[in-house]
Parts: structure tokens; C-alpha cells; sequence
């Protein structure tokens, strides 16, 4: 039962989640995925000047804070792996 | 005490119209005193779908140009006698009402009403700021796709920097059985996206299709579309009610199941 669950193609419900998840973020703090992705570029300009990092599996994203109201601002969350730091 | 609630979606045809309707009946059934406002200048659309389409007179526009007294402009429910509608102008359009002249209307029939219902107009324009102004709280119309959900987002983001105190949201036309097949989000992925509490579920029901083309009251026919917008009601007066999925699976549909099961 299981491994067929694993090969199942993801429903088309939860890909409409998925999205709305990710358009929502952008359209709350009027962020367009382009200004994200020239922001992550930045970044990772600004950090490869000290270390090396590993780019195929850093991860830069916005996320949302659940709770809605004034001061529920989302929040810029990154996770860069680290290979090495420059002597 | 009198609340005035404000029913937008941002979206059109989601159902504000039809869910205004309802929870006015649904409210007057219970016997409180309530009186819908269309606030859709140039699409008026309320009185048809109550049907009392041919009883009107003065309207919305009249009322705030000083043309007719309030009074004169309201329209009783032909069933409910605790149930009125202010009709909103055909001809005109959303400008000819602005914001101030909307709180001065809501503000004179507060104390005469245990509830004021607004139907608001699809958009974020004059129609919306006109609606919203003068609202104590808000139910937030969408349906489980993503472009009505996304409007609804903007929708409450709006409404949260007009500062208005309870916004809620309605579900409308779901389907259980796409639900359970994946092909839909169920009403938790809904509430989990958008973040406000959910007041009710509308399943996806032929008897709206029906009673609006009747311009009848869903909230007096046995069906589950109508037992959901009782249950809505009921939770407006305060009631605790859980929130029922309702279950429309057809005879022919659980027999074509149990031979799907995997």
C-alpha cells in the first residue's frame, strides 16, 4: 500500500495548496518572485565573499506567519549549507 | 444590540448574493429583525434572487439623495415578516454613493434592526469601500479555488487595515467527493491558507440552483445547502454549532467506489 502511495502523483488539490501557498506570500508583501530571486543573488554574492557555500542546496524563502493581524509580518527564512570558510 | 455584517468575497460568483439572501432568511426565521442592503449600484441582484423583484419603488440611491424617506424604500420579506431589503439603484453607478453617506444610513437603522446585512459588490473599488465603511464584522465569501482564494486573501487584508473587528470566512460550494479523491482542497488546507475562522461549509447542492431560480429561500427547503445556512445563522446569534461536512454521495457514486478502492 504504501509504495504505491509513494509512486502516486501528487493530487491536484494539494498542487493548488502549493501554489496558493506561494503566491499568497508574494502577493501579502507585494514581492515578486523575480525581486526574491535577484535578492538571493545578492546574497549569495555578499557570502561567497567570505566562505564558500553550497549553492545546489541553500535555501532562501519567505515564510508566512500564520497568525494574521498588524504586526504578523512574514519573515525571511535561510538556510545556507556552509563547505568551507575562506582563510 | 444590532450588528452590522458586511458579506464580500472580492471575486464574483461565489455566492455573496445567494449567501446574503439566506442568512437574512435564515436570521428573520429565527426570529430576529433584519434588513439586507444591495450595495451593488448598477448590478442589483438581491431582489431577484428573493423574489421581490416586482415590489420595488425607491431604492439605495433614492434613499441617499433624500428622494424617499427610509422607510419608504424598504421592501418586506413576503415570508418573513421580521425581514426587509433596501434594493439597490439600476441605473446608477457605484459612485453615485460615497462612504459617508453609507454610515449615515447604517447609523439610522441600527437601532431598528437586530441585524444589518450588506451585500457588497465583487471588486475592491467604491462598491467595496462603500460596503465595508460602516461594518462591525465581515464573512468573507470563496469557493475551494485557488483564484477565488487568492482574491479573498486580498479581500481580508483590506478588511484588516479597515480595522473591522471579526472577519469570518464561508466556503462555499464544496464537494466532498473531490474532497476525498484529492482533487480539492478541503475546507482545513482553506483555513490553513488564508488564516481566519471558518463559520460555515456550503456543500455544492442543485437545490441553490433550484430555489434561486424560484426566488425562494434555501433555508426552507430539507436540503443540505439549506441546513448549512441554518446551521451559519445560528452561529451569527453566537450559537455553538459544530461545523458539519456535509455529504452528498449519490447511490450510483458509492457503488462506482467500492469497485475504485484501489
Amino acid at each position: 500500500m504504501k509504495k504505491i502511495q509513494i509512486f502516486k502523483k501528487k493530487s491536484s488539490g494539494d498542487i493548488a495548496k502549493d501554489r496558493l501557498k506561494v503566491l499568497l506570500i508574494s502577493d501579502r508583501i507585494n514581492c515578486s518572485p523575480h525581486t526574491l530571486n535577484l535578492m538571493k543573488q545578492d546574497i549569495i554574492k555578499c557570502i561567497s565573499k567570505y566562505m564558500s557555500i553550497d549553492e545546489e542546496h541553500m535555501e532562501i524563502v519567505l515564510k508566512k506567519n500564520n497568525k494574521r493581524g498588524k504586526n504578523k509580518k512574514p519573515s525571511l527564512y535561510a538556510n545556507i549549507p556552509i563547505l568551507d570558510i575562506h582563510e | 444590540m444590532c450588528e452590522v455584517i458586511v458579506i464580500t468575497s472580492g471575486k464574483g460568483g461565489v455566492g455573496k448574493t445567494t449567501t446574503t439572501a439566506n442568512l437574512g432568511s435564515g436570521l428573520a426565521a429565527l426570529g430576529k429583525k433584519v434588513v439586507m442592503i444591495d450595495t451593488d449600484i448598477g448590478l442589483r441582484n438581491l431582489d431577484v434572487v428573493m423574489g421581490l423583484e416586482n415590489r420595488i419603488v425607491y431604492n439605495l440611491v433614492d434613499v441617499v439623495e433624500g428622494v424617499c424617506r427610509v422607510k419608504q424604500a424598504l421592501i418586506r420579506d413576503k415570508r418573513y415578516p421580521g425581514l426587509y431589503l433596501l434594493p439597490s439603484a439600476q441605473t446608477r453607478d457605484k459612485t453615485a454613493v460615497n462612504e459617508n453617506q453609507m454610515i449615515k444610513l447604517i447609523e439610522y437603522l441600527r437601532p431598528q434592526f437586530d441585524y444589518i446585512l450588506l451585500d457588497c459588490p465583487a471588486g475592491i473599488e467604491q462598491g467595496f469601500k462603500n460596503a465595508v465603511v460602516g461594518a462591525d464584522r465581515a464573512i468573507v465569501v470563496t469557493t475551494p479555488e485557488v483564484s477565488a482564494i487568492r482574491d479573498a486573501d486580498r479581500i481580508i487584508g483590506l478588511l484588516e487595515s479597515h480595522e473591522t473587528k471579526q472577519i469570518d470566512l464561508l466556503l462555499n460550494r464544496m464537494r466532498l467527493d473531490l474532497v476525498k479523491k484529492g482533487d480539492m482542497m478541503s475546507p482545513t488546507d482553506v483555513v490553513d491558507i488564508l488564516g481566519i475562522p471558518l463559520i460555515g461549509v456550503i456543500p455544492d447542492d442543485e437545490q441553490v440552483v433550484i430555489s434561486t431560480n424560484q426566488g425562494e429561500a434555501l433555508v426552507e427547503t430539507p436540503s443540505l445547502a439549506g441546513r448549512a445556512y441554518r446551521n451559519i445563522s445560528l452561529r451569527i446569534t453566537g450559537e455553538k454549532i459544530p461545523i458539519e461536512l456535509f455529504q452528498s454521495i449519490s447511490f450510483w457514486t458509492r457503488v462506482s467506489n467500492i469497485f475504485h478502492k484501489n
